[in-house]
């Protein structure tokens, strides 16, 4: 085959692939609106939602449009964001350190998360969400900076990086299980354990917007460093010979992905699984060249995310489960689907 | 000249990795460095290519001081081959050798006719075209070599720097391989291990020892039997080849 045909077959059939993959999140953020412990019609669903568009008018129990509207619908789309971004910082964390297990907490950021929001919650500095997430986010941004001052103090190097977050992920993980274990009472640990494993619960509206302004930029952050990230397949010099300036990338991206990720962390807490398992399998599909993979991730991620959300919400009647513990029981099999299968055509 | 250093020195901690290293290279010419292990050939290499900023000394690109030269500007008229990269990701073969293209591109420009021109003019040159869909780990050593070739000629470089190319490479690939490098029109230094290949394929050679300029000039004029004695630390006997009347060294024991 012409390789230009091949060029432009590529970038058609990527088109078509990224529409194809919106339209399945859509009807994934369809589905994890329409199903949930209320069984709600999908007639009344959508005529819930064009009403509150504003295309429709059409009479309906308050209860149940509200149910649709203000809680499942900003559920799925938060649930979408948090997917996108989790995949999206895992696939450039993973590129942009050369290690296949490289995942957006790997810089220690949702250890950090942990003990932040777990001070706030069992020392009852302030109260309320708003001061929860604000001492996730800051812890978050503590341990970022503890792993990025630790890493450049070692003078770089990936597998330094690496070793810097192993380190900071212990030392704040053992922060959180002293602050729990001297002050916490049982309802308090409670607590903390559902939102270490991660929860959708209590995101509405507001939350969507501050998460979707975030995803989306970094996200547009990450794509104009694509190429960029492609150049460090081969290791950072080999970069910097093809003009990347490295640190200031590295920098930018680090940057980027911890913004994103502690903005996710502080949320809903965090969420294993996602950031490690969505990027191999968006390889497996496009390839590695990341103009076509972070869009992929995003969607895929988003996908994943709702999906898991959904599962978590129906598998027990009268319960939600954490979602992190879903996204791990799905996420295992279907990692070792892709790793099986990735063996066997290579 | 196209590449000329004055007097550089590189340190790493207190050990000096390169001690006052000048040389010169006239374009169009293959420069070779030679040296034992440790003599500074790959950190003098990336001095070159701009990738260490060196303690002292300086570094022109056709009279023009390197530091005043952009990282953008730099790659688009250098490329490097480092010795053995690789990486864990699978990509194609394709892939790699458009990377060389980053520098000619910005971030959200299409993809253009004169990129896939430069990608498929340089599979072509390396004769890797008909694999250009092939991944990364089911290619031999021989071939990642030559696609990380392709991928600095994709640069267009008017120089190149190769770091110990033929590294691991079974004899027929090291010697195709320098033909190849030979053969181009560009300024190139290139490390290599093997004296006979760089007495072969080398238009001027240049000997390191402890990061120490020992000899430049050319091929006849630096190897002898005492160069050979003090620096590589083996007695040898040399001889102008009758088959390619370029120096060749028997080895005694």
């Amino acid at each position: 085959m012409n390789a230009t045909t091949d060029k432009t077959w590529e970038h058609a059939g990527l088109g078509l692939f990224i529409t194809l993959g919106g339209l399945l999140l859509l009807l994934t953020i369809a589905a994890g609106t329409g199903i949930g412990e209320m069984s709600i019609s999908i007639e009344t669903t959508f005529a819930a939602m064009t009403n509150k568009i504003g295309w429709s008018a059409v009479a309906l129990n308050p209860i149940q449009e509200s149910v649709i509207w203000d809680y499942r619908l900003s559920r799925a789309l938060v649930g979408a964001c948090c997917g996108a971004g989790l995949a999206v910082s895992g696939a450039v964390l993973q590129s942009l350190l050369r290690n296949p297990l490289a995942e957006p907490y790997v810089l220690g950021i949702s250890a950090g998360a942990s003990t932040g929001a777990v001070s706030i919650i069992i020392l009852g500095v302030g109260v309320g969400t708003v001061t929860l997430s604000a001492g996730a986010f800051v812890g978050a941004f503590v341990a970022f900076a503890f792993v990025a001052l630790l890493s450049h103090g070692a003078r770089g190097g990936a597998s330094k990086t690496i070793l810097a977050g192993v380190a900071a992920s212990q030392l704040f993980n053992a922060l959180t299980s002293y602050v729990v274990t001297t002050s916490g009472n049982a309802q308090q640990t409670r607590d903390v354990m559902f939102w270490l494993l991660g929860s959708f619960g209590g995101v509405r509206w507001p939350e969507f917007q501050l998460i979707l302004i975030v995803v989306v930029i970094g996200f547009l952050i990450c794509m104009y460093f694509a190429s960029a990230l492609d150049a460090f397949a081969f290791g950072d010099d080999a970069a910097a010979s093809l003009g990347i300036p490295v640190n200031i990338v590295r920098i930018a991206l680090f940057a980027t992905t911890a913004l994103m990720t502690a903005t996710i962390v502080s949320m809903v807490g965090s969420i294993g699984f996602v950031g490690l398992v969505v990027p191999h399998g968006a390889r497996f599909i496009v390839g590695h060249n990341h103009i076509r993979l972070l869009p992929t991730c995003m969607v895929a991620g988003g996908i994943f995310m709702v999906l898991a959300d959904i599962t978590s919400r129906v598998v027990l009647p009268q319960q939600v489960l954490p979602i992190g513990v879903v996204t791990a029981l799905v996420g295992v099999p279907a990692f070792s689907i892709i790793l099986y299968r990735a063996k066997s055509t290579t | 000249m196209s590449i000329r250093a004055e007097n550089l020195v590189w340190s790493v901690g207190k050990i000096r990795i390169i001690d006052g290293v000048s040389l010169s290279v006239r374009p169009g010419k293959v420069l070779g460095v030679l040296g034992p292990n440790g003599s500074g050939k790959s950190s003098l290499l990336r001095l070159l290519a701009g990738l260490r900023r060196p303690a002292g000394g300086q570094v022109f690109l056709e009279e023009r001081d390197l530091r005043t030269i952009g990282r953008g500007a730099l790659a688009r008229r250098m490329a490097l081959v480092e010795q053995q990269a690789t990486t864990e990701a699978n990509v194609r073969v394709r892939d790699v050798v458009s990377l060389g293209r980053i520098p000619h591109r910005s971030p959200f420009s299409g993809w253009s006719q004169g990129d896939e021109a430069a990608v498929n003019a340089a599979l072509d040159r390396v004769g890797m075209r008909e694999r250009a869909h092939r991944t990364w780990h089911s290619l031999s050593g021989g071939e990642r070599q030559r696609v990380h070739l392709a991928r600095a000629l994709a640069q267009a470089p008017r120089e190149l720097l190769l770091d110990e190319p033929t590294n691991h490479l079974d004899i027929q690939h090291q010697i195709a391989l320098l033909k190849l490098v030979g053969e181009l029109a560009l300024t190139t230094i290139v490390a290599l291990h093997d004296i006979n290949h760089a007495a072969m394929f080398c238009d001027q050679l240049l000997i390191l020892d402890g990061g120490r300029l020992v000899a430049q000039g050319t091929p006849e004029a630096v190897l002898s039997e005492a160069l050979m004695r003090q620096v590589f630390r083996v007695e040898a006997r040399i001889e102008s080849s009758p088959h390619h009347g370029r120096p060749h060294i028997h080895y005694m024991i």
